[in-house]
C-alpha cells in the first residue's frame, strides 16, 4: 500500500495525489492520441461517439454527482446545445470556433433560468420538474417549426477549423481528435472545479443542504449555478453530438436520452470522473455490443432465436437493475474495491465499503 | 352537446390517468419511495387480461379474467417487492426511482415478446355500445370508467383513513423507524403495498384495455399519470384523481380549440407551472409537524 504523506496544505487538493498517479493519466493520454491509427473507421467512430457521450455525462454527473440534485431533463440540454450551435452557423454564419462556445454558454443559461424557480424544490420533485422540461423542450422545437425546421430536423454542416475540414464520415479522425480535445477540456475544467471553493460548496450541498447552509452556502445560487455549468458543458457535448449525428430533430433528444443519461452515470458510478466514462462507455458501446453478441449467438446456434426486437433496451434495464442491487456505487466503485483488495492484500475486510442503513422519514411533515 | 361529450370522453381519460396516479401515490403513501414503472405495471395488467379473455389467445370469459388478472398483478407486485425492491430498503428515493424506471424497460421487452407489438385491444362486453341519456349518446365503456374509478377512489381513502393496515401503512411512511417501535412489521407491509398499487394497475389497465386499444409501449402513459399525480397533489389519493380529470379533461379541450402541437405540451405546461407556484399540488400533504 502506498502513503502519501502530506507535507504541505496544497497536498490535499493538488491534481494529481502522486506522480505515479501523473504518470498513469499521462500513459492514458498518450493511448488516447495514438489510437485512431491502429483502429479502423468503424471503431474510431465509436471511439467519438464515447467521447462525445462522456462529455454530457460528466455535466450531468456535476449535477448528480456533486451536488446530488437528480435530473431527468439533460436531454432538453442536449437539444439545446445541438440547436443553437448549427442555427448560430446557418443563420448568423458564425464559424465554429464561436458558435461552439456560444452554444455550450446558451445552455448553461437556459439551464441556470430553469434552476433559479425550481432551486426550491428537491428530490423526487426536482426530477418531475425537469422531466417535464424534457417533454417541453421536445414539443417546442416541433412547434417552432420556422426556426428549428420541425421534425424534418437540422443538417450539421462540416466544421472548419483554420481551412481544416472536420467531418464525421469524409475526416473521421479529425473528428476523433476535436472530441478529444474538447473532452480534455472538460476534464481538466472539472477537476479544477472540484478543487475550488465552489466545488466544495456543491459536495456540501449534496451531504447537507441543512449543515452546507449553517456553514454560509447561499443554497438557492449555488444550485442555479451547478444547473449552469452543467446543462453548459452538457450543451457542448449536445453541439459535437449534432455535427455526429449529421441530421438531427426533435427525436433525437427525447426522454428517453434523458433516462439514458442519468442511468448511465449511476452504472459508471456517481461522483467521479471515471464514472462518467464508465457510463459513457456503457452508452455507447452496449447496443453495439449486444448486437454483435446477438449476431454471434444466432449463428453458432443455427437460428434466429436471438433476434427479438428490443432486446437492447431490455439488457440495458437489466443491467441496470443488477447495478442497482448488487453494486450501487456503479463499476467505479467496483474497481475501487478490486484496488483497496490488492493494495491492502491480507487485510481487506468485507464490510470496508459498506453503507450505512439509513430509515427513511416523510418528507411531508415539516 | 358537443362540449359535453368532450367533457365525458376527458372524464374518462382522466380516470384512467387517475387510477394510474393512484398506484403512484399509493406507493408514495406508504413507502415514500416513487414507482417510476407503474405505467407499465398498467401495461402488464392490461396485456394479462387480454392474454386470458381475447379469442386468439385464452379466450376465458371477461368476468372470470378480471378477478384473475387483478389477483395476478397483486401477486406480482408483492413478489416484486419481496424480491427486488426489499433490497432498496434505506436507501435514497432517487435509487429507487432508476431501478423502477430500469424494471420499466424489462417489463416492457417480457410484454412485447409473450404478445407482440401490434397494438391489441380486449375483447370486453363494456366496449362499443352506447347509453342514452337524452339527446346525448355516451360510451358504455366511458360511463363504466368513470363508475369504477370513483368507487375505487372511495374504497381506497376509507381504507387509509378507517382500518388498521392502511393507518399501519401510513405510519410507516411517517417515521420508519417509529413505526417498527410500534411493532408495525415494515417490510411486509411495503410488500402489501405494493401489491396493492399491483392491482390498481391492474384495474386501470383493464379499462383502458376495454376504451382502446394497447401495446407495450403504452406504459410511457406513466408519465402523463406522474404529471397528475403531482398537479393534485403527491401523496393525496382524491389529489390523484383530481389532478387525472384535470390532465384528460385539458387535453381535448385543447386539442380542440388550440392550434395543433399544443395538445400534448398542456399537461406538462400545467405541471410546470404548478411545481413553481404550488410545488405540493393542489391538494398539499404537506403539514406543519404539532410539537
Amino acid at each position: 500500500m502506498r502513503t502519501v504523506f502530506k507535507t504541505s496544505y496544497d497536498a490535499d487538493i493538488n491534481m494529481f495525489q502522486h506522480g505515479y498517479q501523473f504518470g498513469w493519466y499521462a500513459l492514458l493520454l498518450i493511448i488516447a492520441l495514438v489510437l485512431p491509427f491502429y483502429l479502423g473507421s468503424f471503431w474510431l467512430g465509436e471511439m467519438t461517439s464515447l467521447l462525445i457521450w462522456s462529455i454530457a455525462c460528466m455535466g450531468l454527473m456535476i449535477l448528480v454527482g456533486q451536488t446530488g440534485q437528480a435530473s431527468l431533463g439533460h436531454a432538453a440540454f442536449l437539444a439545446i446545445g445541438a440547436y443553437a450551435n448549427v442555427l448560430l452557423q446557418q443563420r448568423l454564419g458564425l464559424p465554429f470556433l464561436i458558435s461552439f462556445p456560444l452554444a455550450g454558454v446558451i445552455a448553461g443559461i437556459c439551464g441556470a433560468l430553469i434552476a433559479l424557480p425550481m432551486a426550491r424544490l428537491h428530490g423526487i420533485y426536482l426530477a418531475i420538474g425537469t422531466l417535464a422540461v424534457t417533454i417541453l423542450v421536445d414539443d417546442f422545437i416541433v412547434i417552432a417549426a420556422p426556426l428549428t425546421n420541425g421534425v424534418q430536423g437540422l443538417f450539421a454542416p462540416a466544421i472548419e477549423i483554420f481551412g481544416l475540414t472536420i467531418d464525421r464520415y469524409r475526416t473521421p479522425m479529425h473528428f476523433y481528435y476535436l472530441a478529444l480535445a474538447v473532452t480534455l477540456l472538460v476534464v481538466f475544467f472539472y477537476r479544477n472545479l472540484l478543487r475550488s471553493p465552489l466545488g466544495r460548496a456543491f459536495a456540501a450541498i449534496r451531504d447537507s443542504e441543512i449543515s452546507a447552509q449553517a456553514m454560509g452556502v447561499n443554497i438557492a445560487r449555488t444550485k442555479a449555478i451547478s444547473f449552469g455549468i452543467s446543462a453548459g458543458i452538457t450543451g457542448l457535448g449536445g453541439a459535437l453530438l449534432g455535427h455526429y449525428a449529421g441530421i438531427f430533430n426533435n427525436e433525437t433528444f427525447n426522454i428517453i436520452i434523458s433516462i439514458q443519461l442519468l442511468l448511465a452515470i449511476v452504472i459508471g458510478g456517481l461522483g467521479s470522473i471515471h464514472g462518467a466514462f464508465f457510463g459513457a462507455a456503457v452508452i455507447a458501446m452496449l447496443p453495439q455490443s449486444i448486437a454483435i453478441a446477438r449476431d454471434n449467438l444466432n449463428w453458432l446456434s443455427g437460428s434466429r432465436a436471438f433476434s427479438v426486437p428490443g432486446m437492447e433496451t431490455a439488457m440495458f434495464g437489466l443491467i441496470l437493475v443488477v447495478f442497482m442491487l448488487f453494486e450501487p456505487r456503479g463499476i467505479y466503485g467496483r474497481w475501487l474495491k478490486i484496488r483497496t483488495y490488492f493494495e491492502l492484500f491480507p487485510f481487506y475486510r468485507k464490510d470496508m465499503f459498506r453503507r450505512q442503513k439509513s430509515y427513511l422519514k416523510t418528507e411531508r411533515m415539516r | 352537446m358537443d362540449v359535453l361529450q368532450l367533457l365525458v370522453s376527458g372524464l374518462a381519460n382522466g380516470c384512467v390517468y387517475g387510477l394510474i396516479a393512484m398506484g403512484f401515490v399509493l406507493i408514495y403513501k406508504a413507502t415514500e419511495g416513487v414507482n417510476f414503472a407503474q405505467g407499465d405495471f398498467m401495461m402488464l395488467g392490461a396485456f394479462i387480461c387480454v392474454g386470458l379473455t381475447n379469442p386468439q389467445f385464452m379466450g376465458l370469459p371477461f368476468w372470470v379474467s378480471v378477478p384473475v388478472t387483478i389477483a395476478a398483478m397483486g401477486m406480482f407486485g408483492y413478489a416484486l417487492d419481496l424480491v427486488v425492491i426489499r433490497r432498496m430498503f434505506g436507501q435514497s428515493q432517487i435509487a429507487l426511482v432508476i431501478l423502477t424506471i430500469a424494471l420499466g424497460f424489462v417489463l416492457r421487452f417480457i410484454a412485447g415478446a409473450i404478445w407482440g407489438h401490434e397494438p391489441i385491444s380486449l375483447a370486453s362486453p363494456i366496449a362499443g355500445r352506447d347509453v342514452r341519456f337524452g339527446g346525448l349518446v355516451l360510451g358504455l365503456d366511458e360511463v363504466f370508467v368513470i363508475f369504477v374509478t370513483i368507487l375505487l377512489t372511495v374504497v381506497l381513502w376509507l381504507y387509509f383513513n378507517r382500518t388498521k393496515l392502511g393507518v399501519a401503512m401510513q405510519a410507516s411512511s411517517q417515521n420508519q423507524l417509529a413505526a417498527y417501535y410500534m411493532g408495525i412489521p415494515v417490510k411486509r407491509v411495503h410488500s402489501l403495498i405494493w401489491a396493492l398499487s399491483g392491482m390498481t394497475a391492474a384495474v386501470a389497465g383493464i379499462l383502458f384495455a376495454s376504451k382502446g386499444s394497447i401495446d407495450p409501449s403504452v406504459g410511457l402513459l406513466g408519465i402523463k399519470a406522474f404529471a397528475a399525480a403531482v398537479i393534485g397533489g403527491f401523496g393525496s389519493l382524491p389529489g390523484a384523481l383530481l389532478g387525472g380529470i384535470i390532465i384528460g379533461v385539458i387535453e381535448p379541450f385543447a386539442g380542440r380549440y388550440m392550434p395543433s402541437g399544443y395538445a400534448q405540451i398542456m399537461p406538462y405546461l400545467l405541471l410546470f407551472l404548478i411545481l413553481v407556484f404550488r410545488p405540493h399540488g393542489i391538494l398539499a400533504q404537506v403539514h406543519a409537524k404539532k410539537v
